[in-house]
């Protein structure tokens, strides 16, 4: 794959060299011999030329040595070299120059013949070359790619090539990629220099490069001491890059069951309704992100489709907590006090909203993409990338959190809220409107499902089946942590979700799923009220 | 709230009783295999062939719809994992199916059945020993469930997790099992399950009349589970349990086992999906995780709201019609049936909560002198008023 992209970095370089080839005609002389020399008669010559062009630096090389490799080098009846095109065989190109060449009948032109040796010598010498690119990232793969075969010849380039170089991440690259040339083929120093450096580096390729290196035999004592202490340091960086990775990732998968369960930690938690629909919700939520973006796309500058995520969220807020004004308000308010069939009826609800969803937007998955500033990532340690979209949506969820926490805590609609759900009669007594406050707190839960179907956009796919992947986990969660309790559901979520997360890599993905069910079925036999019980008159009800 | 005069079993067992049940019985097991086998294929009356399995699944869908009212409409346990049992008693019949293939698979293994061939097994995994005898298999169609439902009861009884919370866990508990069936290295077949079954005790399934004998085996076991329903709620043991169903604490007060008449009815419950499963099996040629899949656990709770909750006869009739109407409709308007499942599930449980049964007992002339009427089923129980 990577040889492949690498490759079709090559072929649009090329169109690029040819206009340099006019513009840098320096050594020309020099150049000219060696693509004569492609097509000599034994393979060893072709092969010293195909060498020395790679060691050479002139990026014009790289259409000539392709050509070689595709079979479309031929010597034509003056000896000079011509380029077949790779989409017309009936357009020459002449290869030293570039010029199109026409009046040749195709049977005066004999084939350069190649085989397996020499194809192998011309990607080692096109990676090499590549390290001249002037594009930036071509030179990047180049230096990542010469890791692969460290050679003295490679050697001999990556300094050539890093004396040149400014950019610091390709110069890192680069620096890498030579020591592990000058590791592989150096004299006793330069390997003692070339461990000792590569000893810093977190990169589980450096470590079987190094493995590969200390299992030759008749190594010196001193280096193999040296190589296998900088292994025995690389595998504990590694290791330790690995829990790191698994705790992000958990926290992540934590960060996304706490916002799927959240909306439910109100409507299950504090209301005590069994709302099947909640995925729906979040499902709904995905849907008006993708409307949003749509919207933008078609109405607005393109210089504005970045924002689209910002408009999403309250967006699906309003319209998500809109419905489940109408959903309590049309049904669940008839079946309070019953929570068998509240599930059975939201269950009917979340059916008909799937099958509507399908009917209108088809069951296709829809693409929802990151906006600029959520795209990539970044590597803090080396060795595994934070991306955007993850670490903004735990931001995200905390954010929801808290503001939640503040809206039950601080703001009058949460005291009645409180009040109500603690105690109904006595809070309309006091002139509280019940009806009033169930249809808010649904709502309130649903708009936050629908955030959460939001952000669930951002990493997933966005389809009528989005609810059901997370209803029974997030149901889980606010089981596990402790109903009606917003800290037990934060401490329920993270928790789920890093022990799953550290669970992969042992019993694998499915199995640590599994395992976490059972466990958590387990615990609830243990403490049927979850993590954090509320205790007292309240825990009664 | 229930009367209790309703349930007397006085009049439970009567020549009533017994009339009816033997008139169904012959309808079902007699008059169907007639109408398919006795007169010319051409006739309006006749059954066609392609009917019969259809009928026979119903029947299997009504003995697992009965299973769940057991312990939903007699003891209020909701379990949303009934469909695992279900499954659980299919998987045991599908191995001694898939052990009967023999040579005639894809790979002529006389051992290992195609799948574990081609997932490059070297010998039969242990819990696959047995299933080449029937009478094994039956042991296990009965053990299985009932020992995975005893085990879970057991620790959910025991901590006093009911209502809702149990509803989750049994979700959770059947969630599990789908994701554990969908491992190839399970040893179940993985994602395809087990399927190209060829015959059953020597009669090739696919032969009509071999699916004529699983039918009326079908609604032989129906007959059954239904005796027994209707043995145990009529029971001492039956009062016990819509006692606990309206008012747990104070039947655990008055010094009932709480705990031990909902383990046996929940085991009971369990025994009698996975028989449900096991003649499902046979005559629908497949059988696959996606049984486990928490969606059809719930499907059989609106089989039981629809037919009438806490009626048994309820159970099955509505099994039999929420399933006529699939049939149809998901020929005739795919795109209709979710929504019309989805308005059935909104439908019942608002407007008509004791189901068809209740609706049929409303008009008041259809009901016969001397027969008991269904239990009317409310949700909230005595207990939380008490705690409130």
């Amino acid at each position: 794959m990577a040889a492949r992209l690498l490759r079709q970095a090559l072929v649009s370089l090329a169109a690029l060299v040819l206009l340099l080839a006019v513009v840098v005609p320096a050594r020309a002389d020099d150049f000219a011999n060696l693509v004569t020399s492609l097509a000599s008669d034994t393979f060893a010559e072709k092969e010293q030329a195909i060498v020395a062009l790679g060691n050479f630096g002139d990026a014009r090389a790289v259409t000539i040595l392709l050509a070689l490799s595709d079979d479309r080098l031929r010597t034509g009846p003056n000896n000079e070299v011509l380029i077949v095109g790779s989409d017309d065989p009936s357009k020459l190109t002449d290869a030293v120059t570039g010029a199109p060449v026409k009046g040749i009948a195709p049977d005066s032109l004999t084939r350069v013949i190649v085989n397996n040796r020499l194809r192998g010598r011309i990607e080692a010498a096109l990676g090499g070359l590549t390290l001249f690119s002037p594009d930036r990232n071509t030179r990047f793969a180049a230096a990542r790619d010469a890791l692969k075969h460290p050679s003295s010849e490679g050697t001999a380039r990556l300094q050539k090539a890093l004396a040149a170089e400014i950019d610091p991440e390709v110069r890192g690259a680069m620096q890498t990629s030579l020591l592990a040339a000058q590791l592989m083929s150096g004299t006793k120093d330069e390997q003692l220099a070339a461990i000792k450096g590569l000893s810093g580096v977190t990169d589980p390729q450096i470590k079987n490069l190094l493995d590969e290196f200390r299992a030759k035999p008749d190594l010196d004592p001193e280096v193999k001491m040296a190589a296998d202490a900088a292994a025995a340091s690389i595998d504990q960086r590694l290791r330790l890059v690995g829990i790191v990775a698994n705790l992000f990732q958990g926290l992540s998968l934590g960060s996304v069951l706490l916002l799927a369960a959240i909306g439910l930690a109100i409507t299950f938690g504090v209301m005590g309704v069994i709302n099947m629909a909640h995925g729906e919700m979040i499902m709904v939520g995905a849907y008006v992100a993708y409307v949003v973006q749509e919207f933008f796309r078609a109405f607005l500058p393109p210089g504005w489709i970045d924002a689209y995520l910002v408009v999403a969220v309250p967006v699906a807020f309003l319209f998500a907590g809109l419905l489940g004004v109408i959903l309590e308000r049309t049904l669940i308010r008839f079946l309070y006090g019953r929570p068998l069939e509240t599930l059975l009826a939201t269950w009917g609800v979340s059916l008909i909203m799937q099958q509507a969803v399908r009917s209108v937007f088809g069951s296709p998955n829809k693409e929802v993409s990151n906006p600029s500033w959520m795209t990539g990532g970044f590597d803090p340690i080396g060795g595994f990338t934070v991306t955007w979209n993850r670490l903004y949506i735990i931001f995200f969820c905390f954010a929801v959190l808290g503001v939640l926490a503040l809206i039950l805590n601080r703001t009058s609609f949460g005291l009645h809220m409180r009040a109500v759900t603690q105690n109904r009669p006595m809070a309309a007594a006091m002139g509280i409107r019940a009806a009033r406050i169930d249809a808010l707190t649904f709502g309130l839960g649903s708009g936050i499902a629908g955030m959460a179907g939001v952000a669930l956009s951002q990493i997933g796919n966005v389809s009528p089946n989005l609810g059901q992947i997370y209803i029974v986990d997030s149901f889980l969660v606010v089981v596990f942590g402790g109903v009606g309790n917003l800290l037990g559901t934060l401490v329920g979520a993270l928790s789920l979700g890093v022990v799953n997360k550290l669970l992969e890599p042992v019993a694998g993905a499915i199995l640590g799923k599994i395992v976490v069910l059972v466990v958590i079925i387990l615990f609830i036999q243990r403490r049927p009220r979850g993590l954090f019980a509320l205790r007292g008159r309240t825990a009664e009800t | 709230m229930a009367d209790p005069t309703e349930i007397t079993t006085r009049g439970a067992w009567g020549p009533g009783f017994w009339a009816k049940f033997v008139a169904t019985g012959l309808l079902l097991a007699v008059v169907v295999p007639v109408l398919n086998l006795g007169i010319s294929p051409n006739s309006f009356a006749a059954v066609p062939d392609y009917i019969v399995p259809l009928l026979g699944k119903y029947v299997c869908y009504a003995i697992l719809a009965l299973s769940l009212d057991l312990i939903w409409g007699y003891a209020g346990i909701l379990s949303l994992g009934q469909g695992a049992f279900f499954a659980l008693g299919g998987y045991c019949m599908g191995m001694y199916l898939m052990r009967q293939i023999g040579t005639r698979g894809v790979y002529q293994n006389p051992i290992l059945p195609d799948f574990m061939v081609f997932l490059q097994y070297k010998e039969l995994p242990w819990f696959w020993y047995g299933f080449d005898h029937f009478t094994w298999t039956l042991l296990m169609i009965v053990l299985v469930p009932g020992a995975l439902a005893f085990i879970f009861g057991w620790l959910a009884f025991r901590s006093r997790v009911s209502g809702v919370y149990l509803s989750i866990i049994t979700q959770a508990m059947t969630y599990a099992l789908l994701l554990a069936f969908f491992r190839n290295d399970m040893g179940f077949g993985g994602n395809n399950g087990l399927t190209d079954y060829k015959d059953i005790l020597g009669w090739d399934v696919h032969s009509p009349a071999t699916r004529l004998g699983l039918y009326v085996a079908s609604v032989l076991g129906l007959g059954a589970a239904y005796l027994i329903c209707r043995y145990v709620t009529r029971s001492k043991l039956g009062r016990v349990l819509l006692a606990l169903r309206d008012a747990e604490s104070r039947v655990r007060f008055l010094g009932y086992s709480v705990t031990n008449a909902k383990l046996l009815v929940f085991t009971l419950s369990a025994v009698l999906a996975g028989i449900a499963g096991a003649l499902y099996v046979p005559q629908v040629g497949i059988i696959n995780p996606s049984e486990f899949s928490p969606g059809n656990s719930i499907e059989v709770a609106i089989w039981v709201s629809v037919g009438g909750r806490g009626t048994l006869v309820g159970a099955a009739i509505g099994a039999v019609l929420v399933n006529l109407g699939k049939t149809w409709l998901t020929g005739a308007f795919p795109e209709s049936w979710l929504f019309v499942l989805g308005a059935l599930f909104v439908v019942t449980t608002l407007i008509f909560p004791r189901g068809v049964v209740g609706l049929v007992h409303q008009l008041r002339w259809l009901r016969p002198r001397g027969e008991s009427a269904p239990t009317p089923v409310e949700d909230k129980p005595i207990a939380a008023e008490e705690q409130a």
